[in-house]
């Protein structure tokens, strides 16, 4: 005699502790077990794209801060480096130095985010979260130090830089350079070898990587799957192609794969702003041109390489101080079409590791 | 394996808690408790003579009742939820109102318009800041070409009533003048902390005086 | 301490038939001593455990309420019975309204018969280990009214997972306790801590060691905390619980920990045993205390393992050591104690540790590596063919 089933559908709603921002999930499980998964979101759509069809080029550089908004430099970055290409603006040596070394700051930050959430949702209470957060900090004082706010940055202009960084940054900044491998080394050793998150994150939702080729997904989600593909090195900008750097990958695609892929990018940016620190010199930072930008008409798509993902931008100008049409990919977007297969087979506990591992960021995903 | 990992994890945890360094420096905004140790520092003198001049608030703070502001000290920089505005200096272009991103500054210059010429200032009769709107990006103090408006460095603005957040030509004129080094390379380089520093006068914060047609041409209108 | 002996105040003042009502005084007052110093200690448990918790994560937990929050409990209490207590309209009324009760009562019955000084508060119970095991069992019973009273989706998913883990874990924990019992020769309380010349974690770390797990899983702490995972499920099976009924389940839940760490302390840490000038019942709070710390710490920083795994680990990996702690223990007794008065001298103990200790690690390794440990370590990466970002572009 069978029992009778049938499967359940509830909303993972948009308020909920573990979905990284309001994102709504409508899950059917037989038992234990999903079987659908329905993703919902626009709860945060604010309009940024027909936003930038009204505002100045100068203007649009406020508007990319919130996009993602734990990664604000990088959004500022590929904005700005589109409307460069766009209207051929050049960028002094220094400003590239100074945008590095602001990116990977911020790529750091994003990871130490990411990370203590996704441990979180395993069910560390907060120890983690707080960890990641207070090497954050310094993280966040530092850009304070360059740009007077610590999240909405606004820190970079068509033309380099908005401004040189302060007599006492670079002391801090030498600082935090020395001191955050250790801070890493500790993160590490509370999680890497810890035989209950591998039993969690171990060989759940695997991702294989001709489905991530085949989904477009990039950054960590498509390293994780043993593809080594990296923005900064397979179309190198700024001056990445003058400091050496690995690409860390996953071995199996699965969620721990995508936690240490994180972590290992986090010691690789340190070497990074470490090496930057050595080859700057003094200089302008900004290029000096009219303050109402005027590209030729045409248009222009470039990206780089945020700490989600590609994040890339696709401006059409018609000559005026706005551009007609600004199109922006969003790596998590993109990365959360794959989230069915991902998800499907597995138990609900799963769902929440495998979503945090995935790491997207509502405020890219709505625009 | 064999729990190993899990040990390790256990020492981080305890590490954590007993290495005196690991603690991160906990502001308590906007008070926090003080001892009888920690006022005696703050008055200068050793804790026994406190004790014997300040009895009653040495009981005080054992029972824990005695607290002091503690807040985060913040950057010279930091783009602060105000703004310092001198009207010495404002001639009235609107420049800021033009290049806010969300139009939140109303200038409203003298109607008349005809006694004005050539290198004189427009009489501002209403200059409103709506901060309950602002996003604090600073584009209006960097567009202004006379170093007249600046960002403010406190961020206790909150009020009971959204209208009281529109921030009139008045209140700017009376508030204190203590401008963030935010987008000013001549303040920074005088080294000036509007957090510790005194109050700034007109005279002390431009970098060059009002600028010639000619460049503020070249500025806005060069194509 | 005569706890046993109080109602012997009062019969002097009684007439002939009438001395039930001196039991009946003396029971009520040494209940209403039990709950009150257990509610004490419990509220005092949740502002060390707050501050504790805060101070691993380099944080300060409460410190605006009184003296280092020392008030913090005080604030809780007032805040939970200010609040409207909410009864869902569909909801079992009965069941609803006792669940929280039904969840508290057992942490009372259990510290009752637990010896501190020289005799427990309801006197020398000659069956206490059976006692206990019993009493600790109705807990499940507790979550599951919670669950049922509440006719919400949410709280049965979480509560049938709790029912589930509950069951598996009594088995290895009373299995753990037999072993003790062997080795004391009596199911009373009292006796297990005067046989404990050498204390039984010493002697048998494996029954300890699964006493604690299968602890940590009964309290639905951390790591088996999946119960009231915040992060899957809003709430588990307190999701329609508000007010003061909420507070008793808080309650419940803290003090879970102090018992399960006092009753450690009786079986494997020998109790009320110390060295001479320092009163018995410090050494007692002292060892309990300890337990607790070590509870808090694992809280701090372990995640929590899915339903399907705890389950695993409880059948297949605690209840095979259980059995083979039971056995190993019970051979060792037969083989060591005196034929005539079943006795064991410290030496036999230590012996039995010595024998014990190689077979814990021993045993602890085996298991590892037959439930598959070896396959969940770190694999090199190869980069896949796919894709080449040195290669020259088209």
């Amino acid at each position: 005699m069978t029992i009778q089933t049938e499967p359940i559908t509830i909303n993972l709603g948009p308020q909920h502790p573990s979905t990284h921002g309001v994102f709504r999930i409508r899950v059917t499980f037989d038992g234990e077990v999903v079987i659908d998964v329905e993703p919902v979101f626009g709860y945060l759509h604010r309009g940024t794209e027909k936003l930038a069809e009204e505002r100045t080029y100068t203007q649009i550089v406020t508007l990319t801060d919130r996009l993602d908004y734990t990664s604000s430099m990088t959004n500022n970055l590929a904005y700005v480096r589109t409307v460069e290409k766009l209207g051929s603006i050049p960028v002094p040596e220094r400003a590239m130095y100074m945008r590095v070394i602001a990116s990977e700051l911020q790529r750091i930050a994003s990871h130490l985010v990411s990370t203590g959430f996704f441990l979180q949702e395993l069910g560390v209470f907060v120890t983690l979260l707080m960890y990641c957060f207070r090497e954050r900090e310094r993280v966040l004082d530092l850009f304070e130090m360059l740009c007077g706010a610590r999240v909405t940055v606004s820190y970079m202009r068509p033309g380099g830089v908005f401004q040189d960084a302060p007599e006492d940054f670079w002391p801090a900044l030498d600082t935090f350079v020395r001191d955050m491998p250790g801070y890493i080394d500790d993160l590490e050793g509370l999680i890497s070898d810890n035989e209950i998150v591998l039993a969690r994150t171990r060989d759940i939702g695997v991702l294989t990587p001709e489905l991530a080729i085949d989904s477009s997904a990039s950054g960590p989600v498509l390293r994780g799957s043993s593809v080594q593909w990296d923005l900064r090195k397979a179309a190198s900008y700024e001056v990445y192609d003058r400091v050496a750097f690995d690409v860390p990958i996953g071995s199996s695609g699965d969620s721990y794969d995508r936690y240490i892929v994180r972590i290992q990018e986090m010691r690789q940016s340190i070497s990074i702003i470490q090496q930057c620190i050595d080859q700057i010199e003094p200089g302008p930072v900004r290029t000096e041109g009219p303050f109402f930008v005027r590209p030729p008409a045409g248009d222009a798509y470039s990206s780089v390489e945020a700490p989600r993902g590609e994040l890339g931008f696709y401006i059409v100008s018609d000559g005026g101080i706005s551009p007609y049409r600004c199109k922006i990919r969003s790596p998590s977007y993109i990365n959360l079409t794959s989230l069915k297969d991902l998800v499907v087979g597995w138990k609900l506990a799963d769902l929440v590791v495998i979503f945090g591992s995935v790491d997207v960021n509502m405020g890219e995903v709505d625009r | 394996m064999y729990g190993f990992g899990m040990a390790k994890g256990m020492a981080v945890t305890m590490k954590n808690l007993l290495v005196p360094g690991r603690m991160f420096t906990v502001h308590q905004y906007p008070s926090r408790r003080i001892g009888p140790l920690g006022l005696a520092k703050r008055s200068g003198v050793n804790v026994v003579s406190f004790t014997i001049r300040n009895p009653v608030q040495v009981l005080k703070a054992i029972a824990g009742m005695v607290s002091v502001e503690d807040s985060d000290p913040r950057h010279p920089r930091f783009r602060g939820e105000e703004f310092t505005w001198y009207e010495e200096r404002c001639t009235g272009c609107a420049s800021c109102a033009k290049y806010c991103p969300l139009g939140i500054i109303r200038i409203v210059t003298d109607p008349n318009g005809q006694a004005v010429q050539e290198g004189q200032n427009y009489g501002i009769e209403v200059f409103d800041m709506d901060i309950g709107r602002c996003m604090f990006c600073g584009l209006c103090v960097e567009a202004c070409p006379y170093d007249a408006l600046h960002m403010g460095s406190g961020f206790e603005e909150s009020t009971y009533r959204r209208s009281e957040l529109v921030i009139d030509v008045e209140r700017l004129k009376s508030a204190p003048k203590r401008p963030s080094t935010w987008f000013r390379p001549q303040l920074e380089q005088k080294g000036y902390n509007p957090q510790t520093g005194v109050e700034l006068g007109w005279r002390e914060v431009g970098r060059h005086e009002q600028p010639t047609l000619a460049e503020q041409q070249d500025r806005w209108s060069k194509r | 301490m005569d706890f046993g002996g109080l109602h012997r105040l009062f019969t002097d003042f009684l007439p002939a038939g009438w001395e039930w009502i001196a039991f009946a005084v003396a029971g009520f007052l040494l209940s209403f001593a039990v709950i009150n110093v257990m509610i004490g200690l419990t509220a005092v448990y949740t502002w060390f455990e707050r501050r504790a918790l805060g101070r691993f994560q380099t944080r300060l937990g409460p410190n605006r309420w009184g003296p280092f929050g020392l008030f913090q409990p005080l604030a809780d209490v007032l805040k939970l019975i200010t609040k409207e207590d909410v009864i869902p309209a569909v909801a079992d009324k009965i069941a609803f309204t006792l669940a929280p009760i039904v969840l508290l009562v057992p942490g009372f019955l259990v510290v009752a018969v637990l010896p501190v000084g020289a005799e427990s508060f309801l006197g020398e119970l000659n069956v206490g280990i059976l006692f206990v095991i019993g009493v600790t069992g109705v807990s499940t019973l507790a979550i599951f009214m919670g669950a049922w009273g509440s006719r919400n989706k949410y709280a049965m998913f979480g509560a049938l997972r709790a029912v589930a883990m509950l069951i598996s874990y009594e088995v290895p924990m009373a299995l753990a306790l037999t072993g003790v019992v062997i080795t004391a020769g009596s199911l009373a309380l009292l006796d297990i801590v005067t046989e404990q010349a050498v204390p039984f974690a010493l002697v048998q770390p494996l029954g300890f060691i699964i006493f604690v797990t299968a602890a940590l899983a009964e309290m639905n702490r951390t790591p088996f905390d999946l119960v009231e995972g915040e992060s899957e499920l809003a709430g588990g099976y307190i999701t329609e619980f508000s007010g003061m009924k909420f507070g008793i389940f808080q309650l419940a839940e803290f003090m879970a920990p102090i018992v399960m760490s006092a009753l450690a302390t009786v079986l494997f840490l020998a109790g009320t045993k110390g060295w001479a000038p320092v009163p018995g019942l410090v050494w007692f709070a002292l060892k309990a205390f300890l337990v607790l710390f070590f509870l808090l710490w694992v809280r701090a920083t372990w995640p929590r393992l899915r339903i399907d795994q705890v389950m695993a680990f409880a059948w297949k990996g605690l209840l095979p050591l259980a059995l083979l702690n039971m056995f190993m223990v019970a051979l060792q007794v037969q083989l060591l104690q005196d034929p005539t008065t079943g006795e064991l001298t410290s030496g036999d103990l230590w012996r039995m540790a010595a024998f014990n200790w190689p077979l814990a690690i021993g045993s602890i390794v085996v298991a590892a590596n037959v439930l598959g440990q070896r396959r969940i370590s770190r694999r090199p990466a190869a980069p896949s063919p796919l894709a080449n970002m040195t290669a020259e572009g088209d």
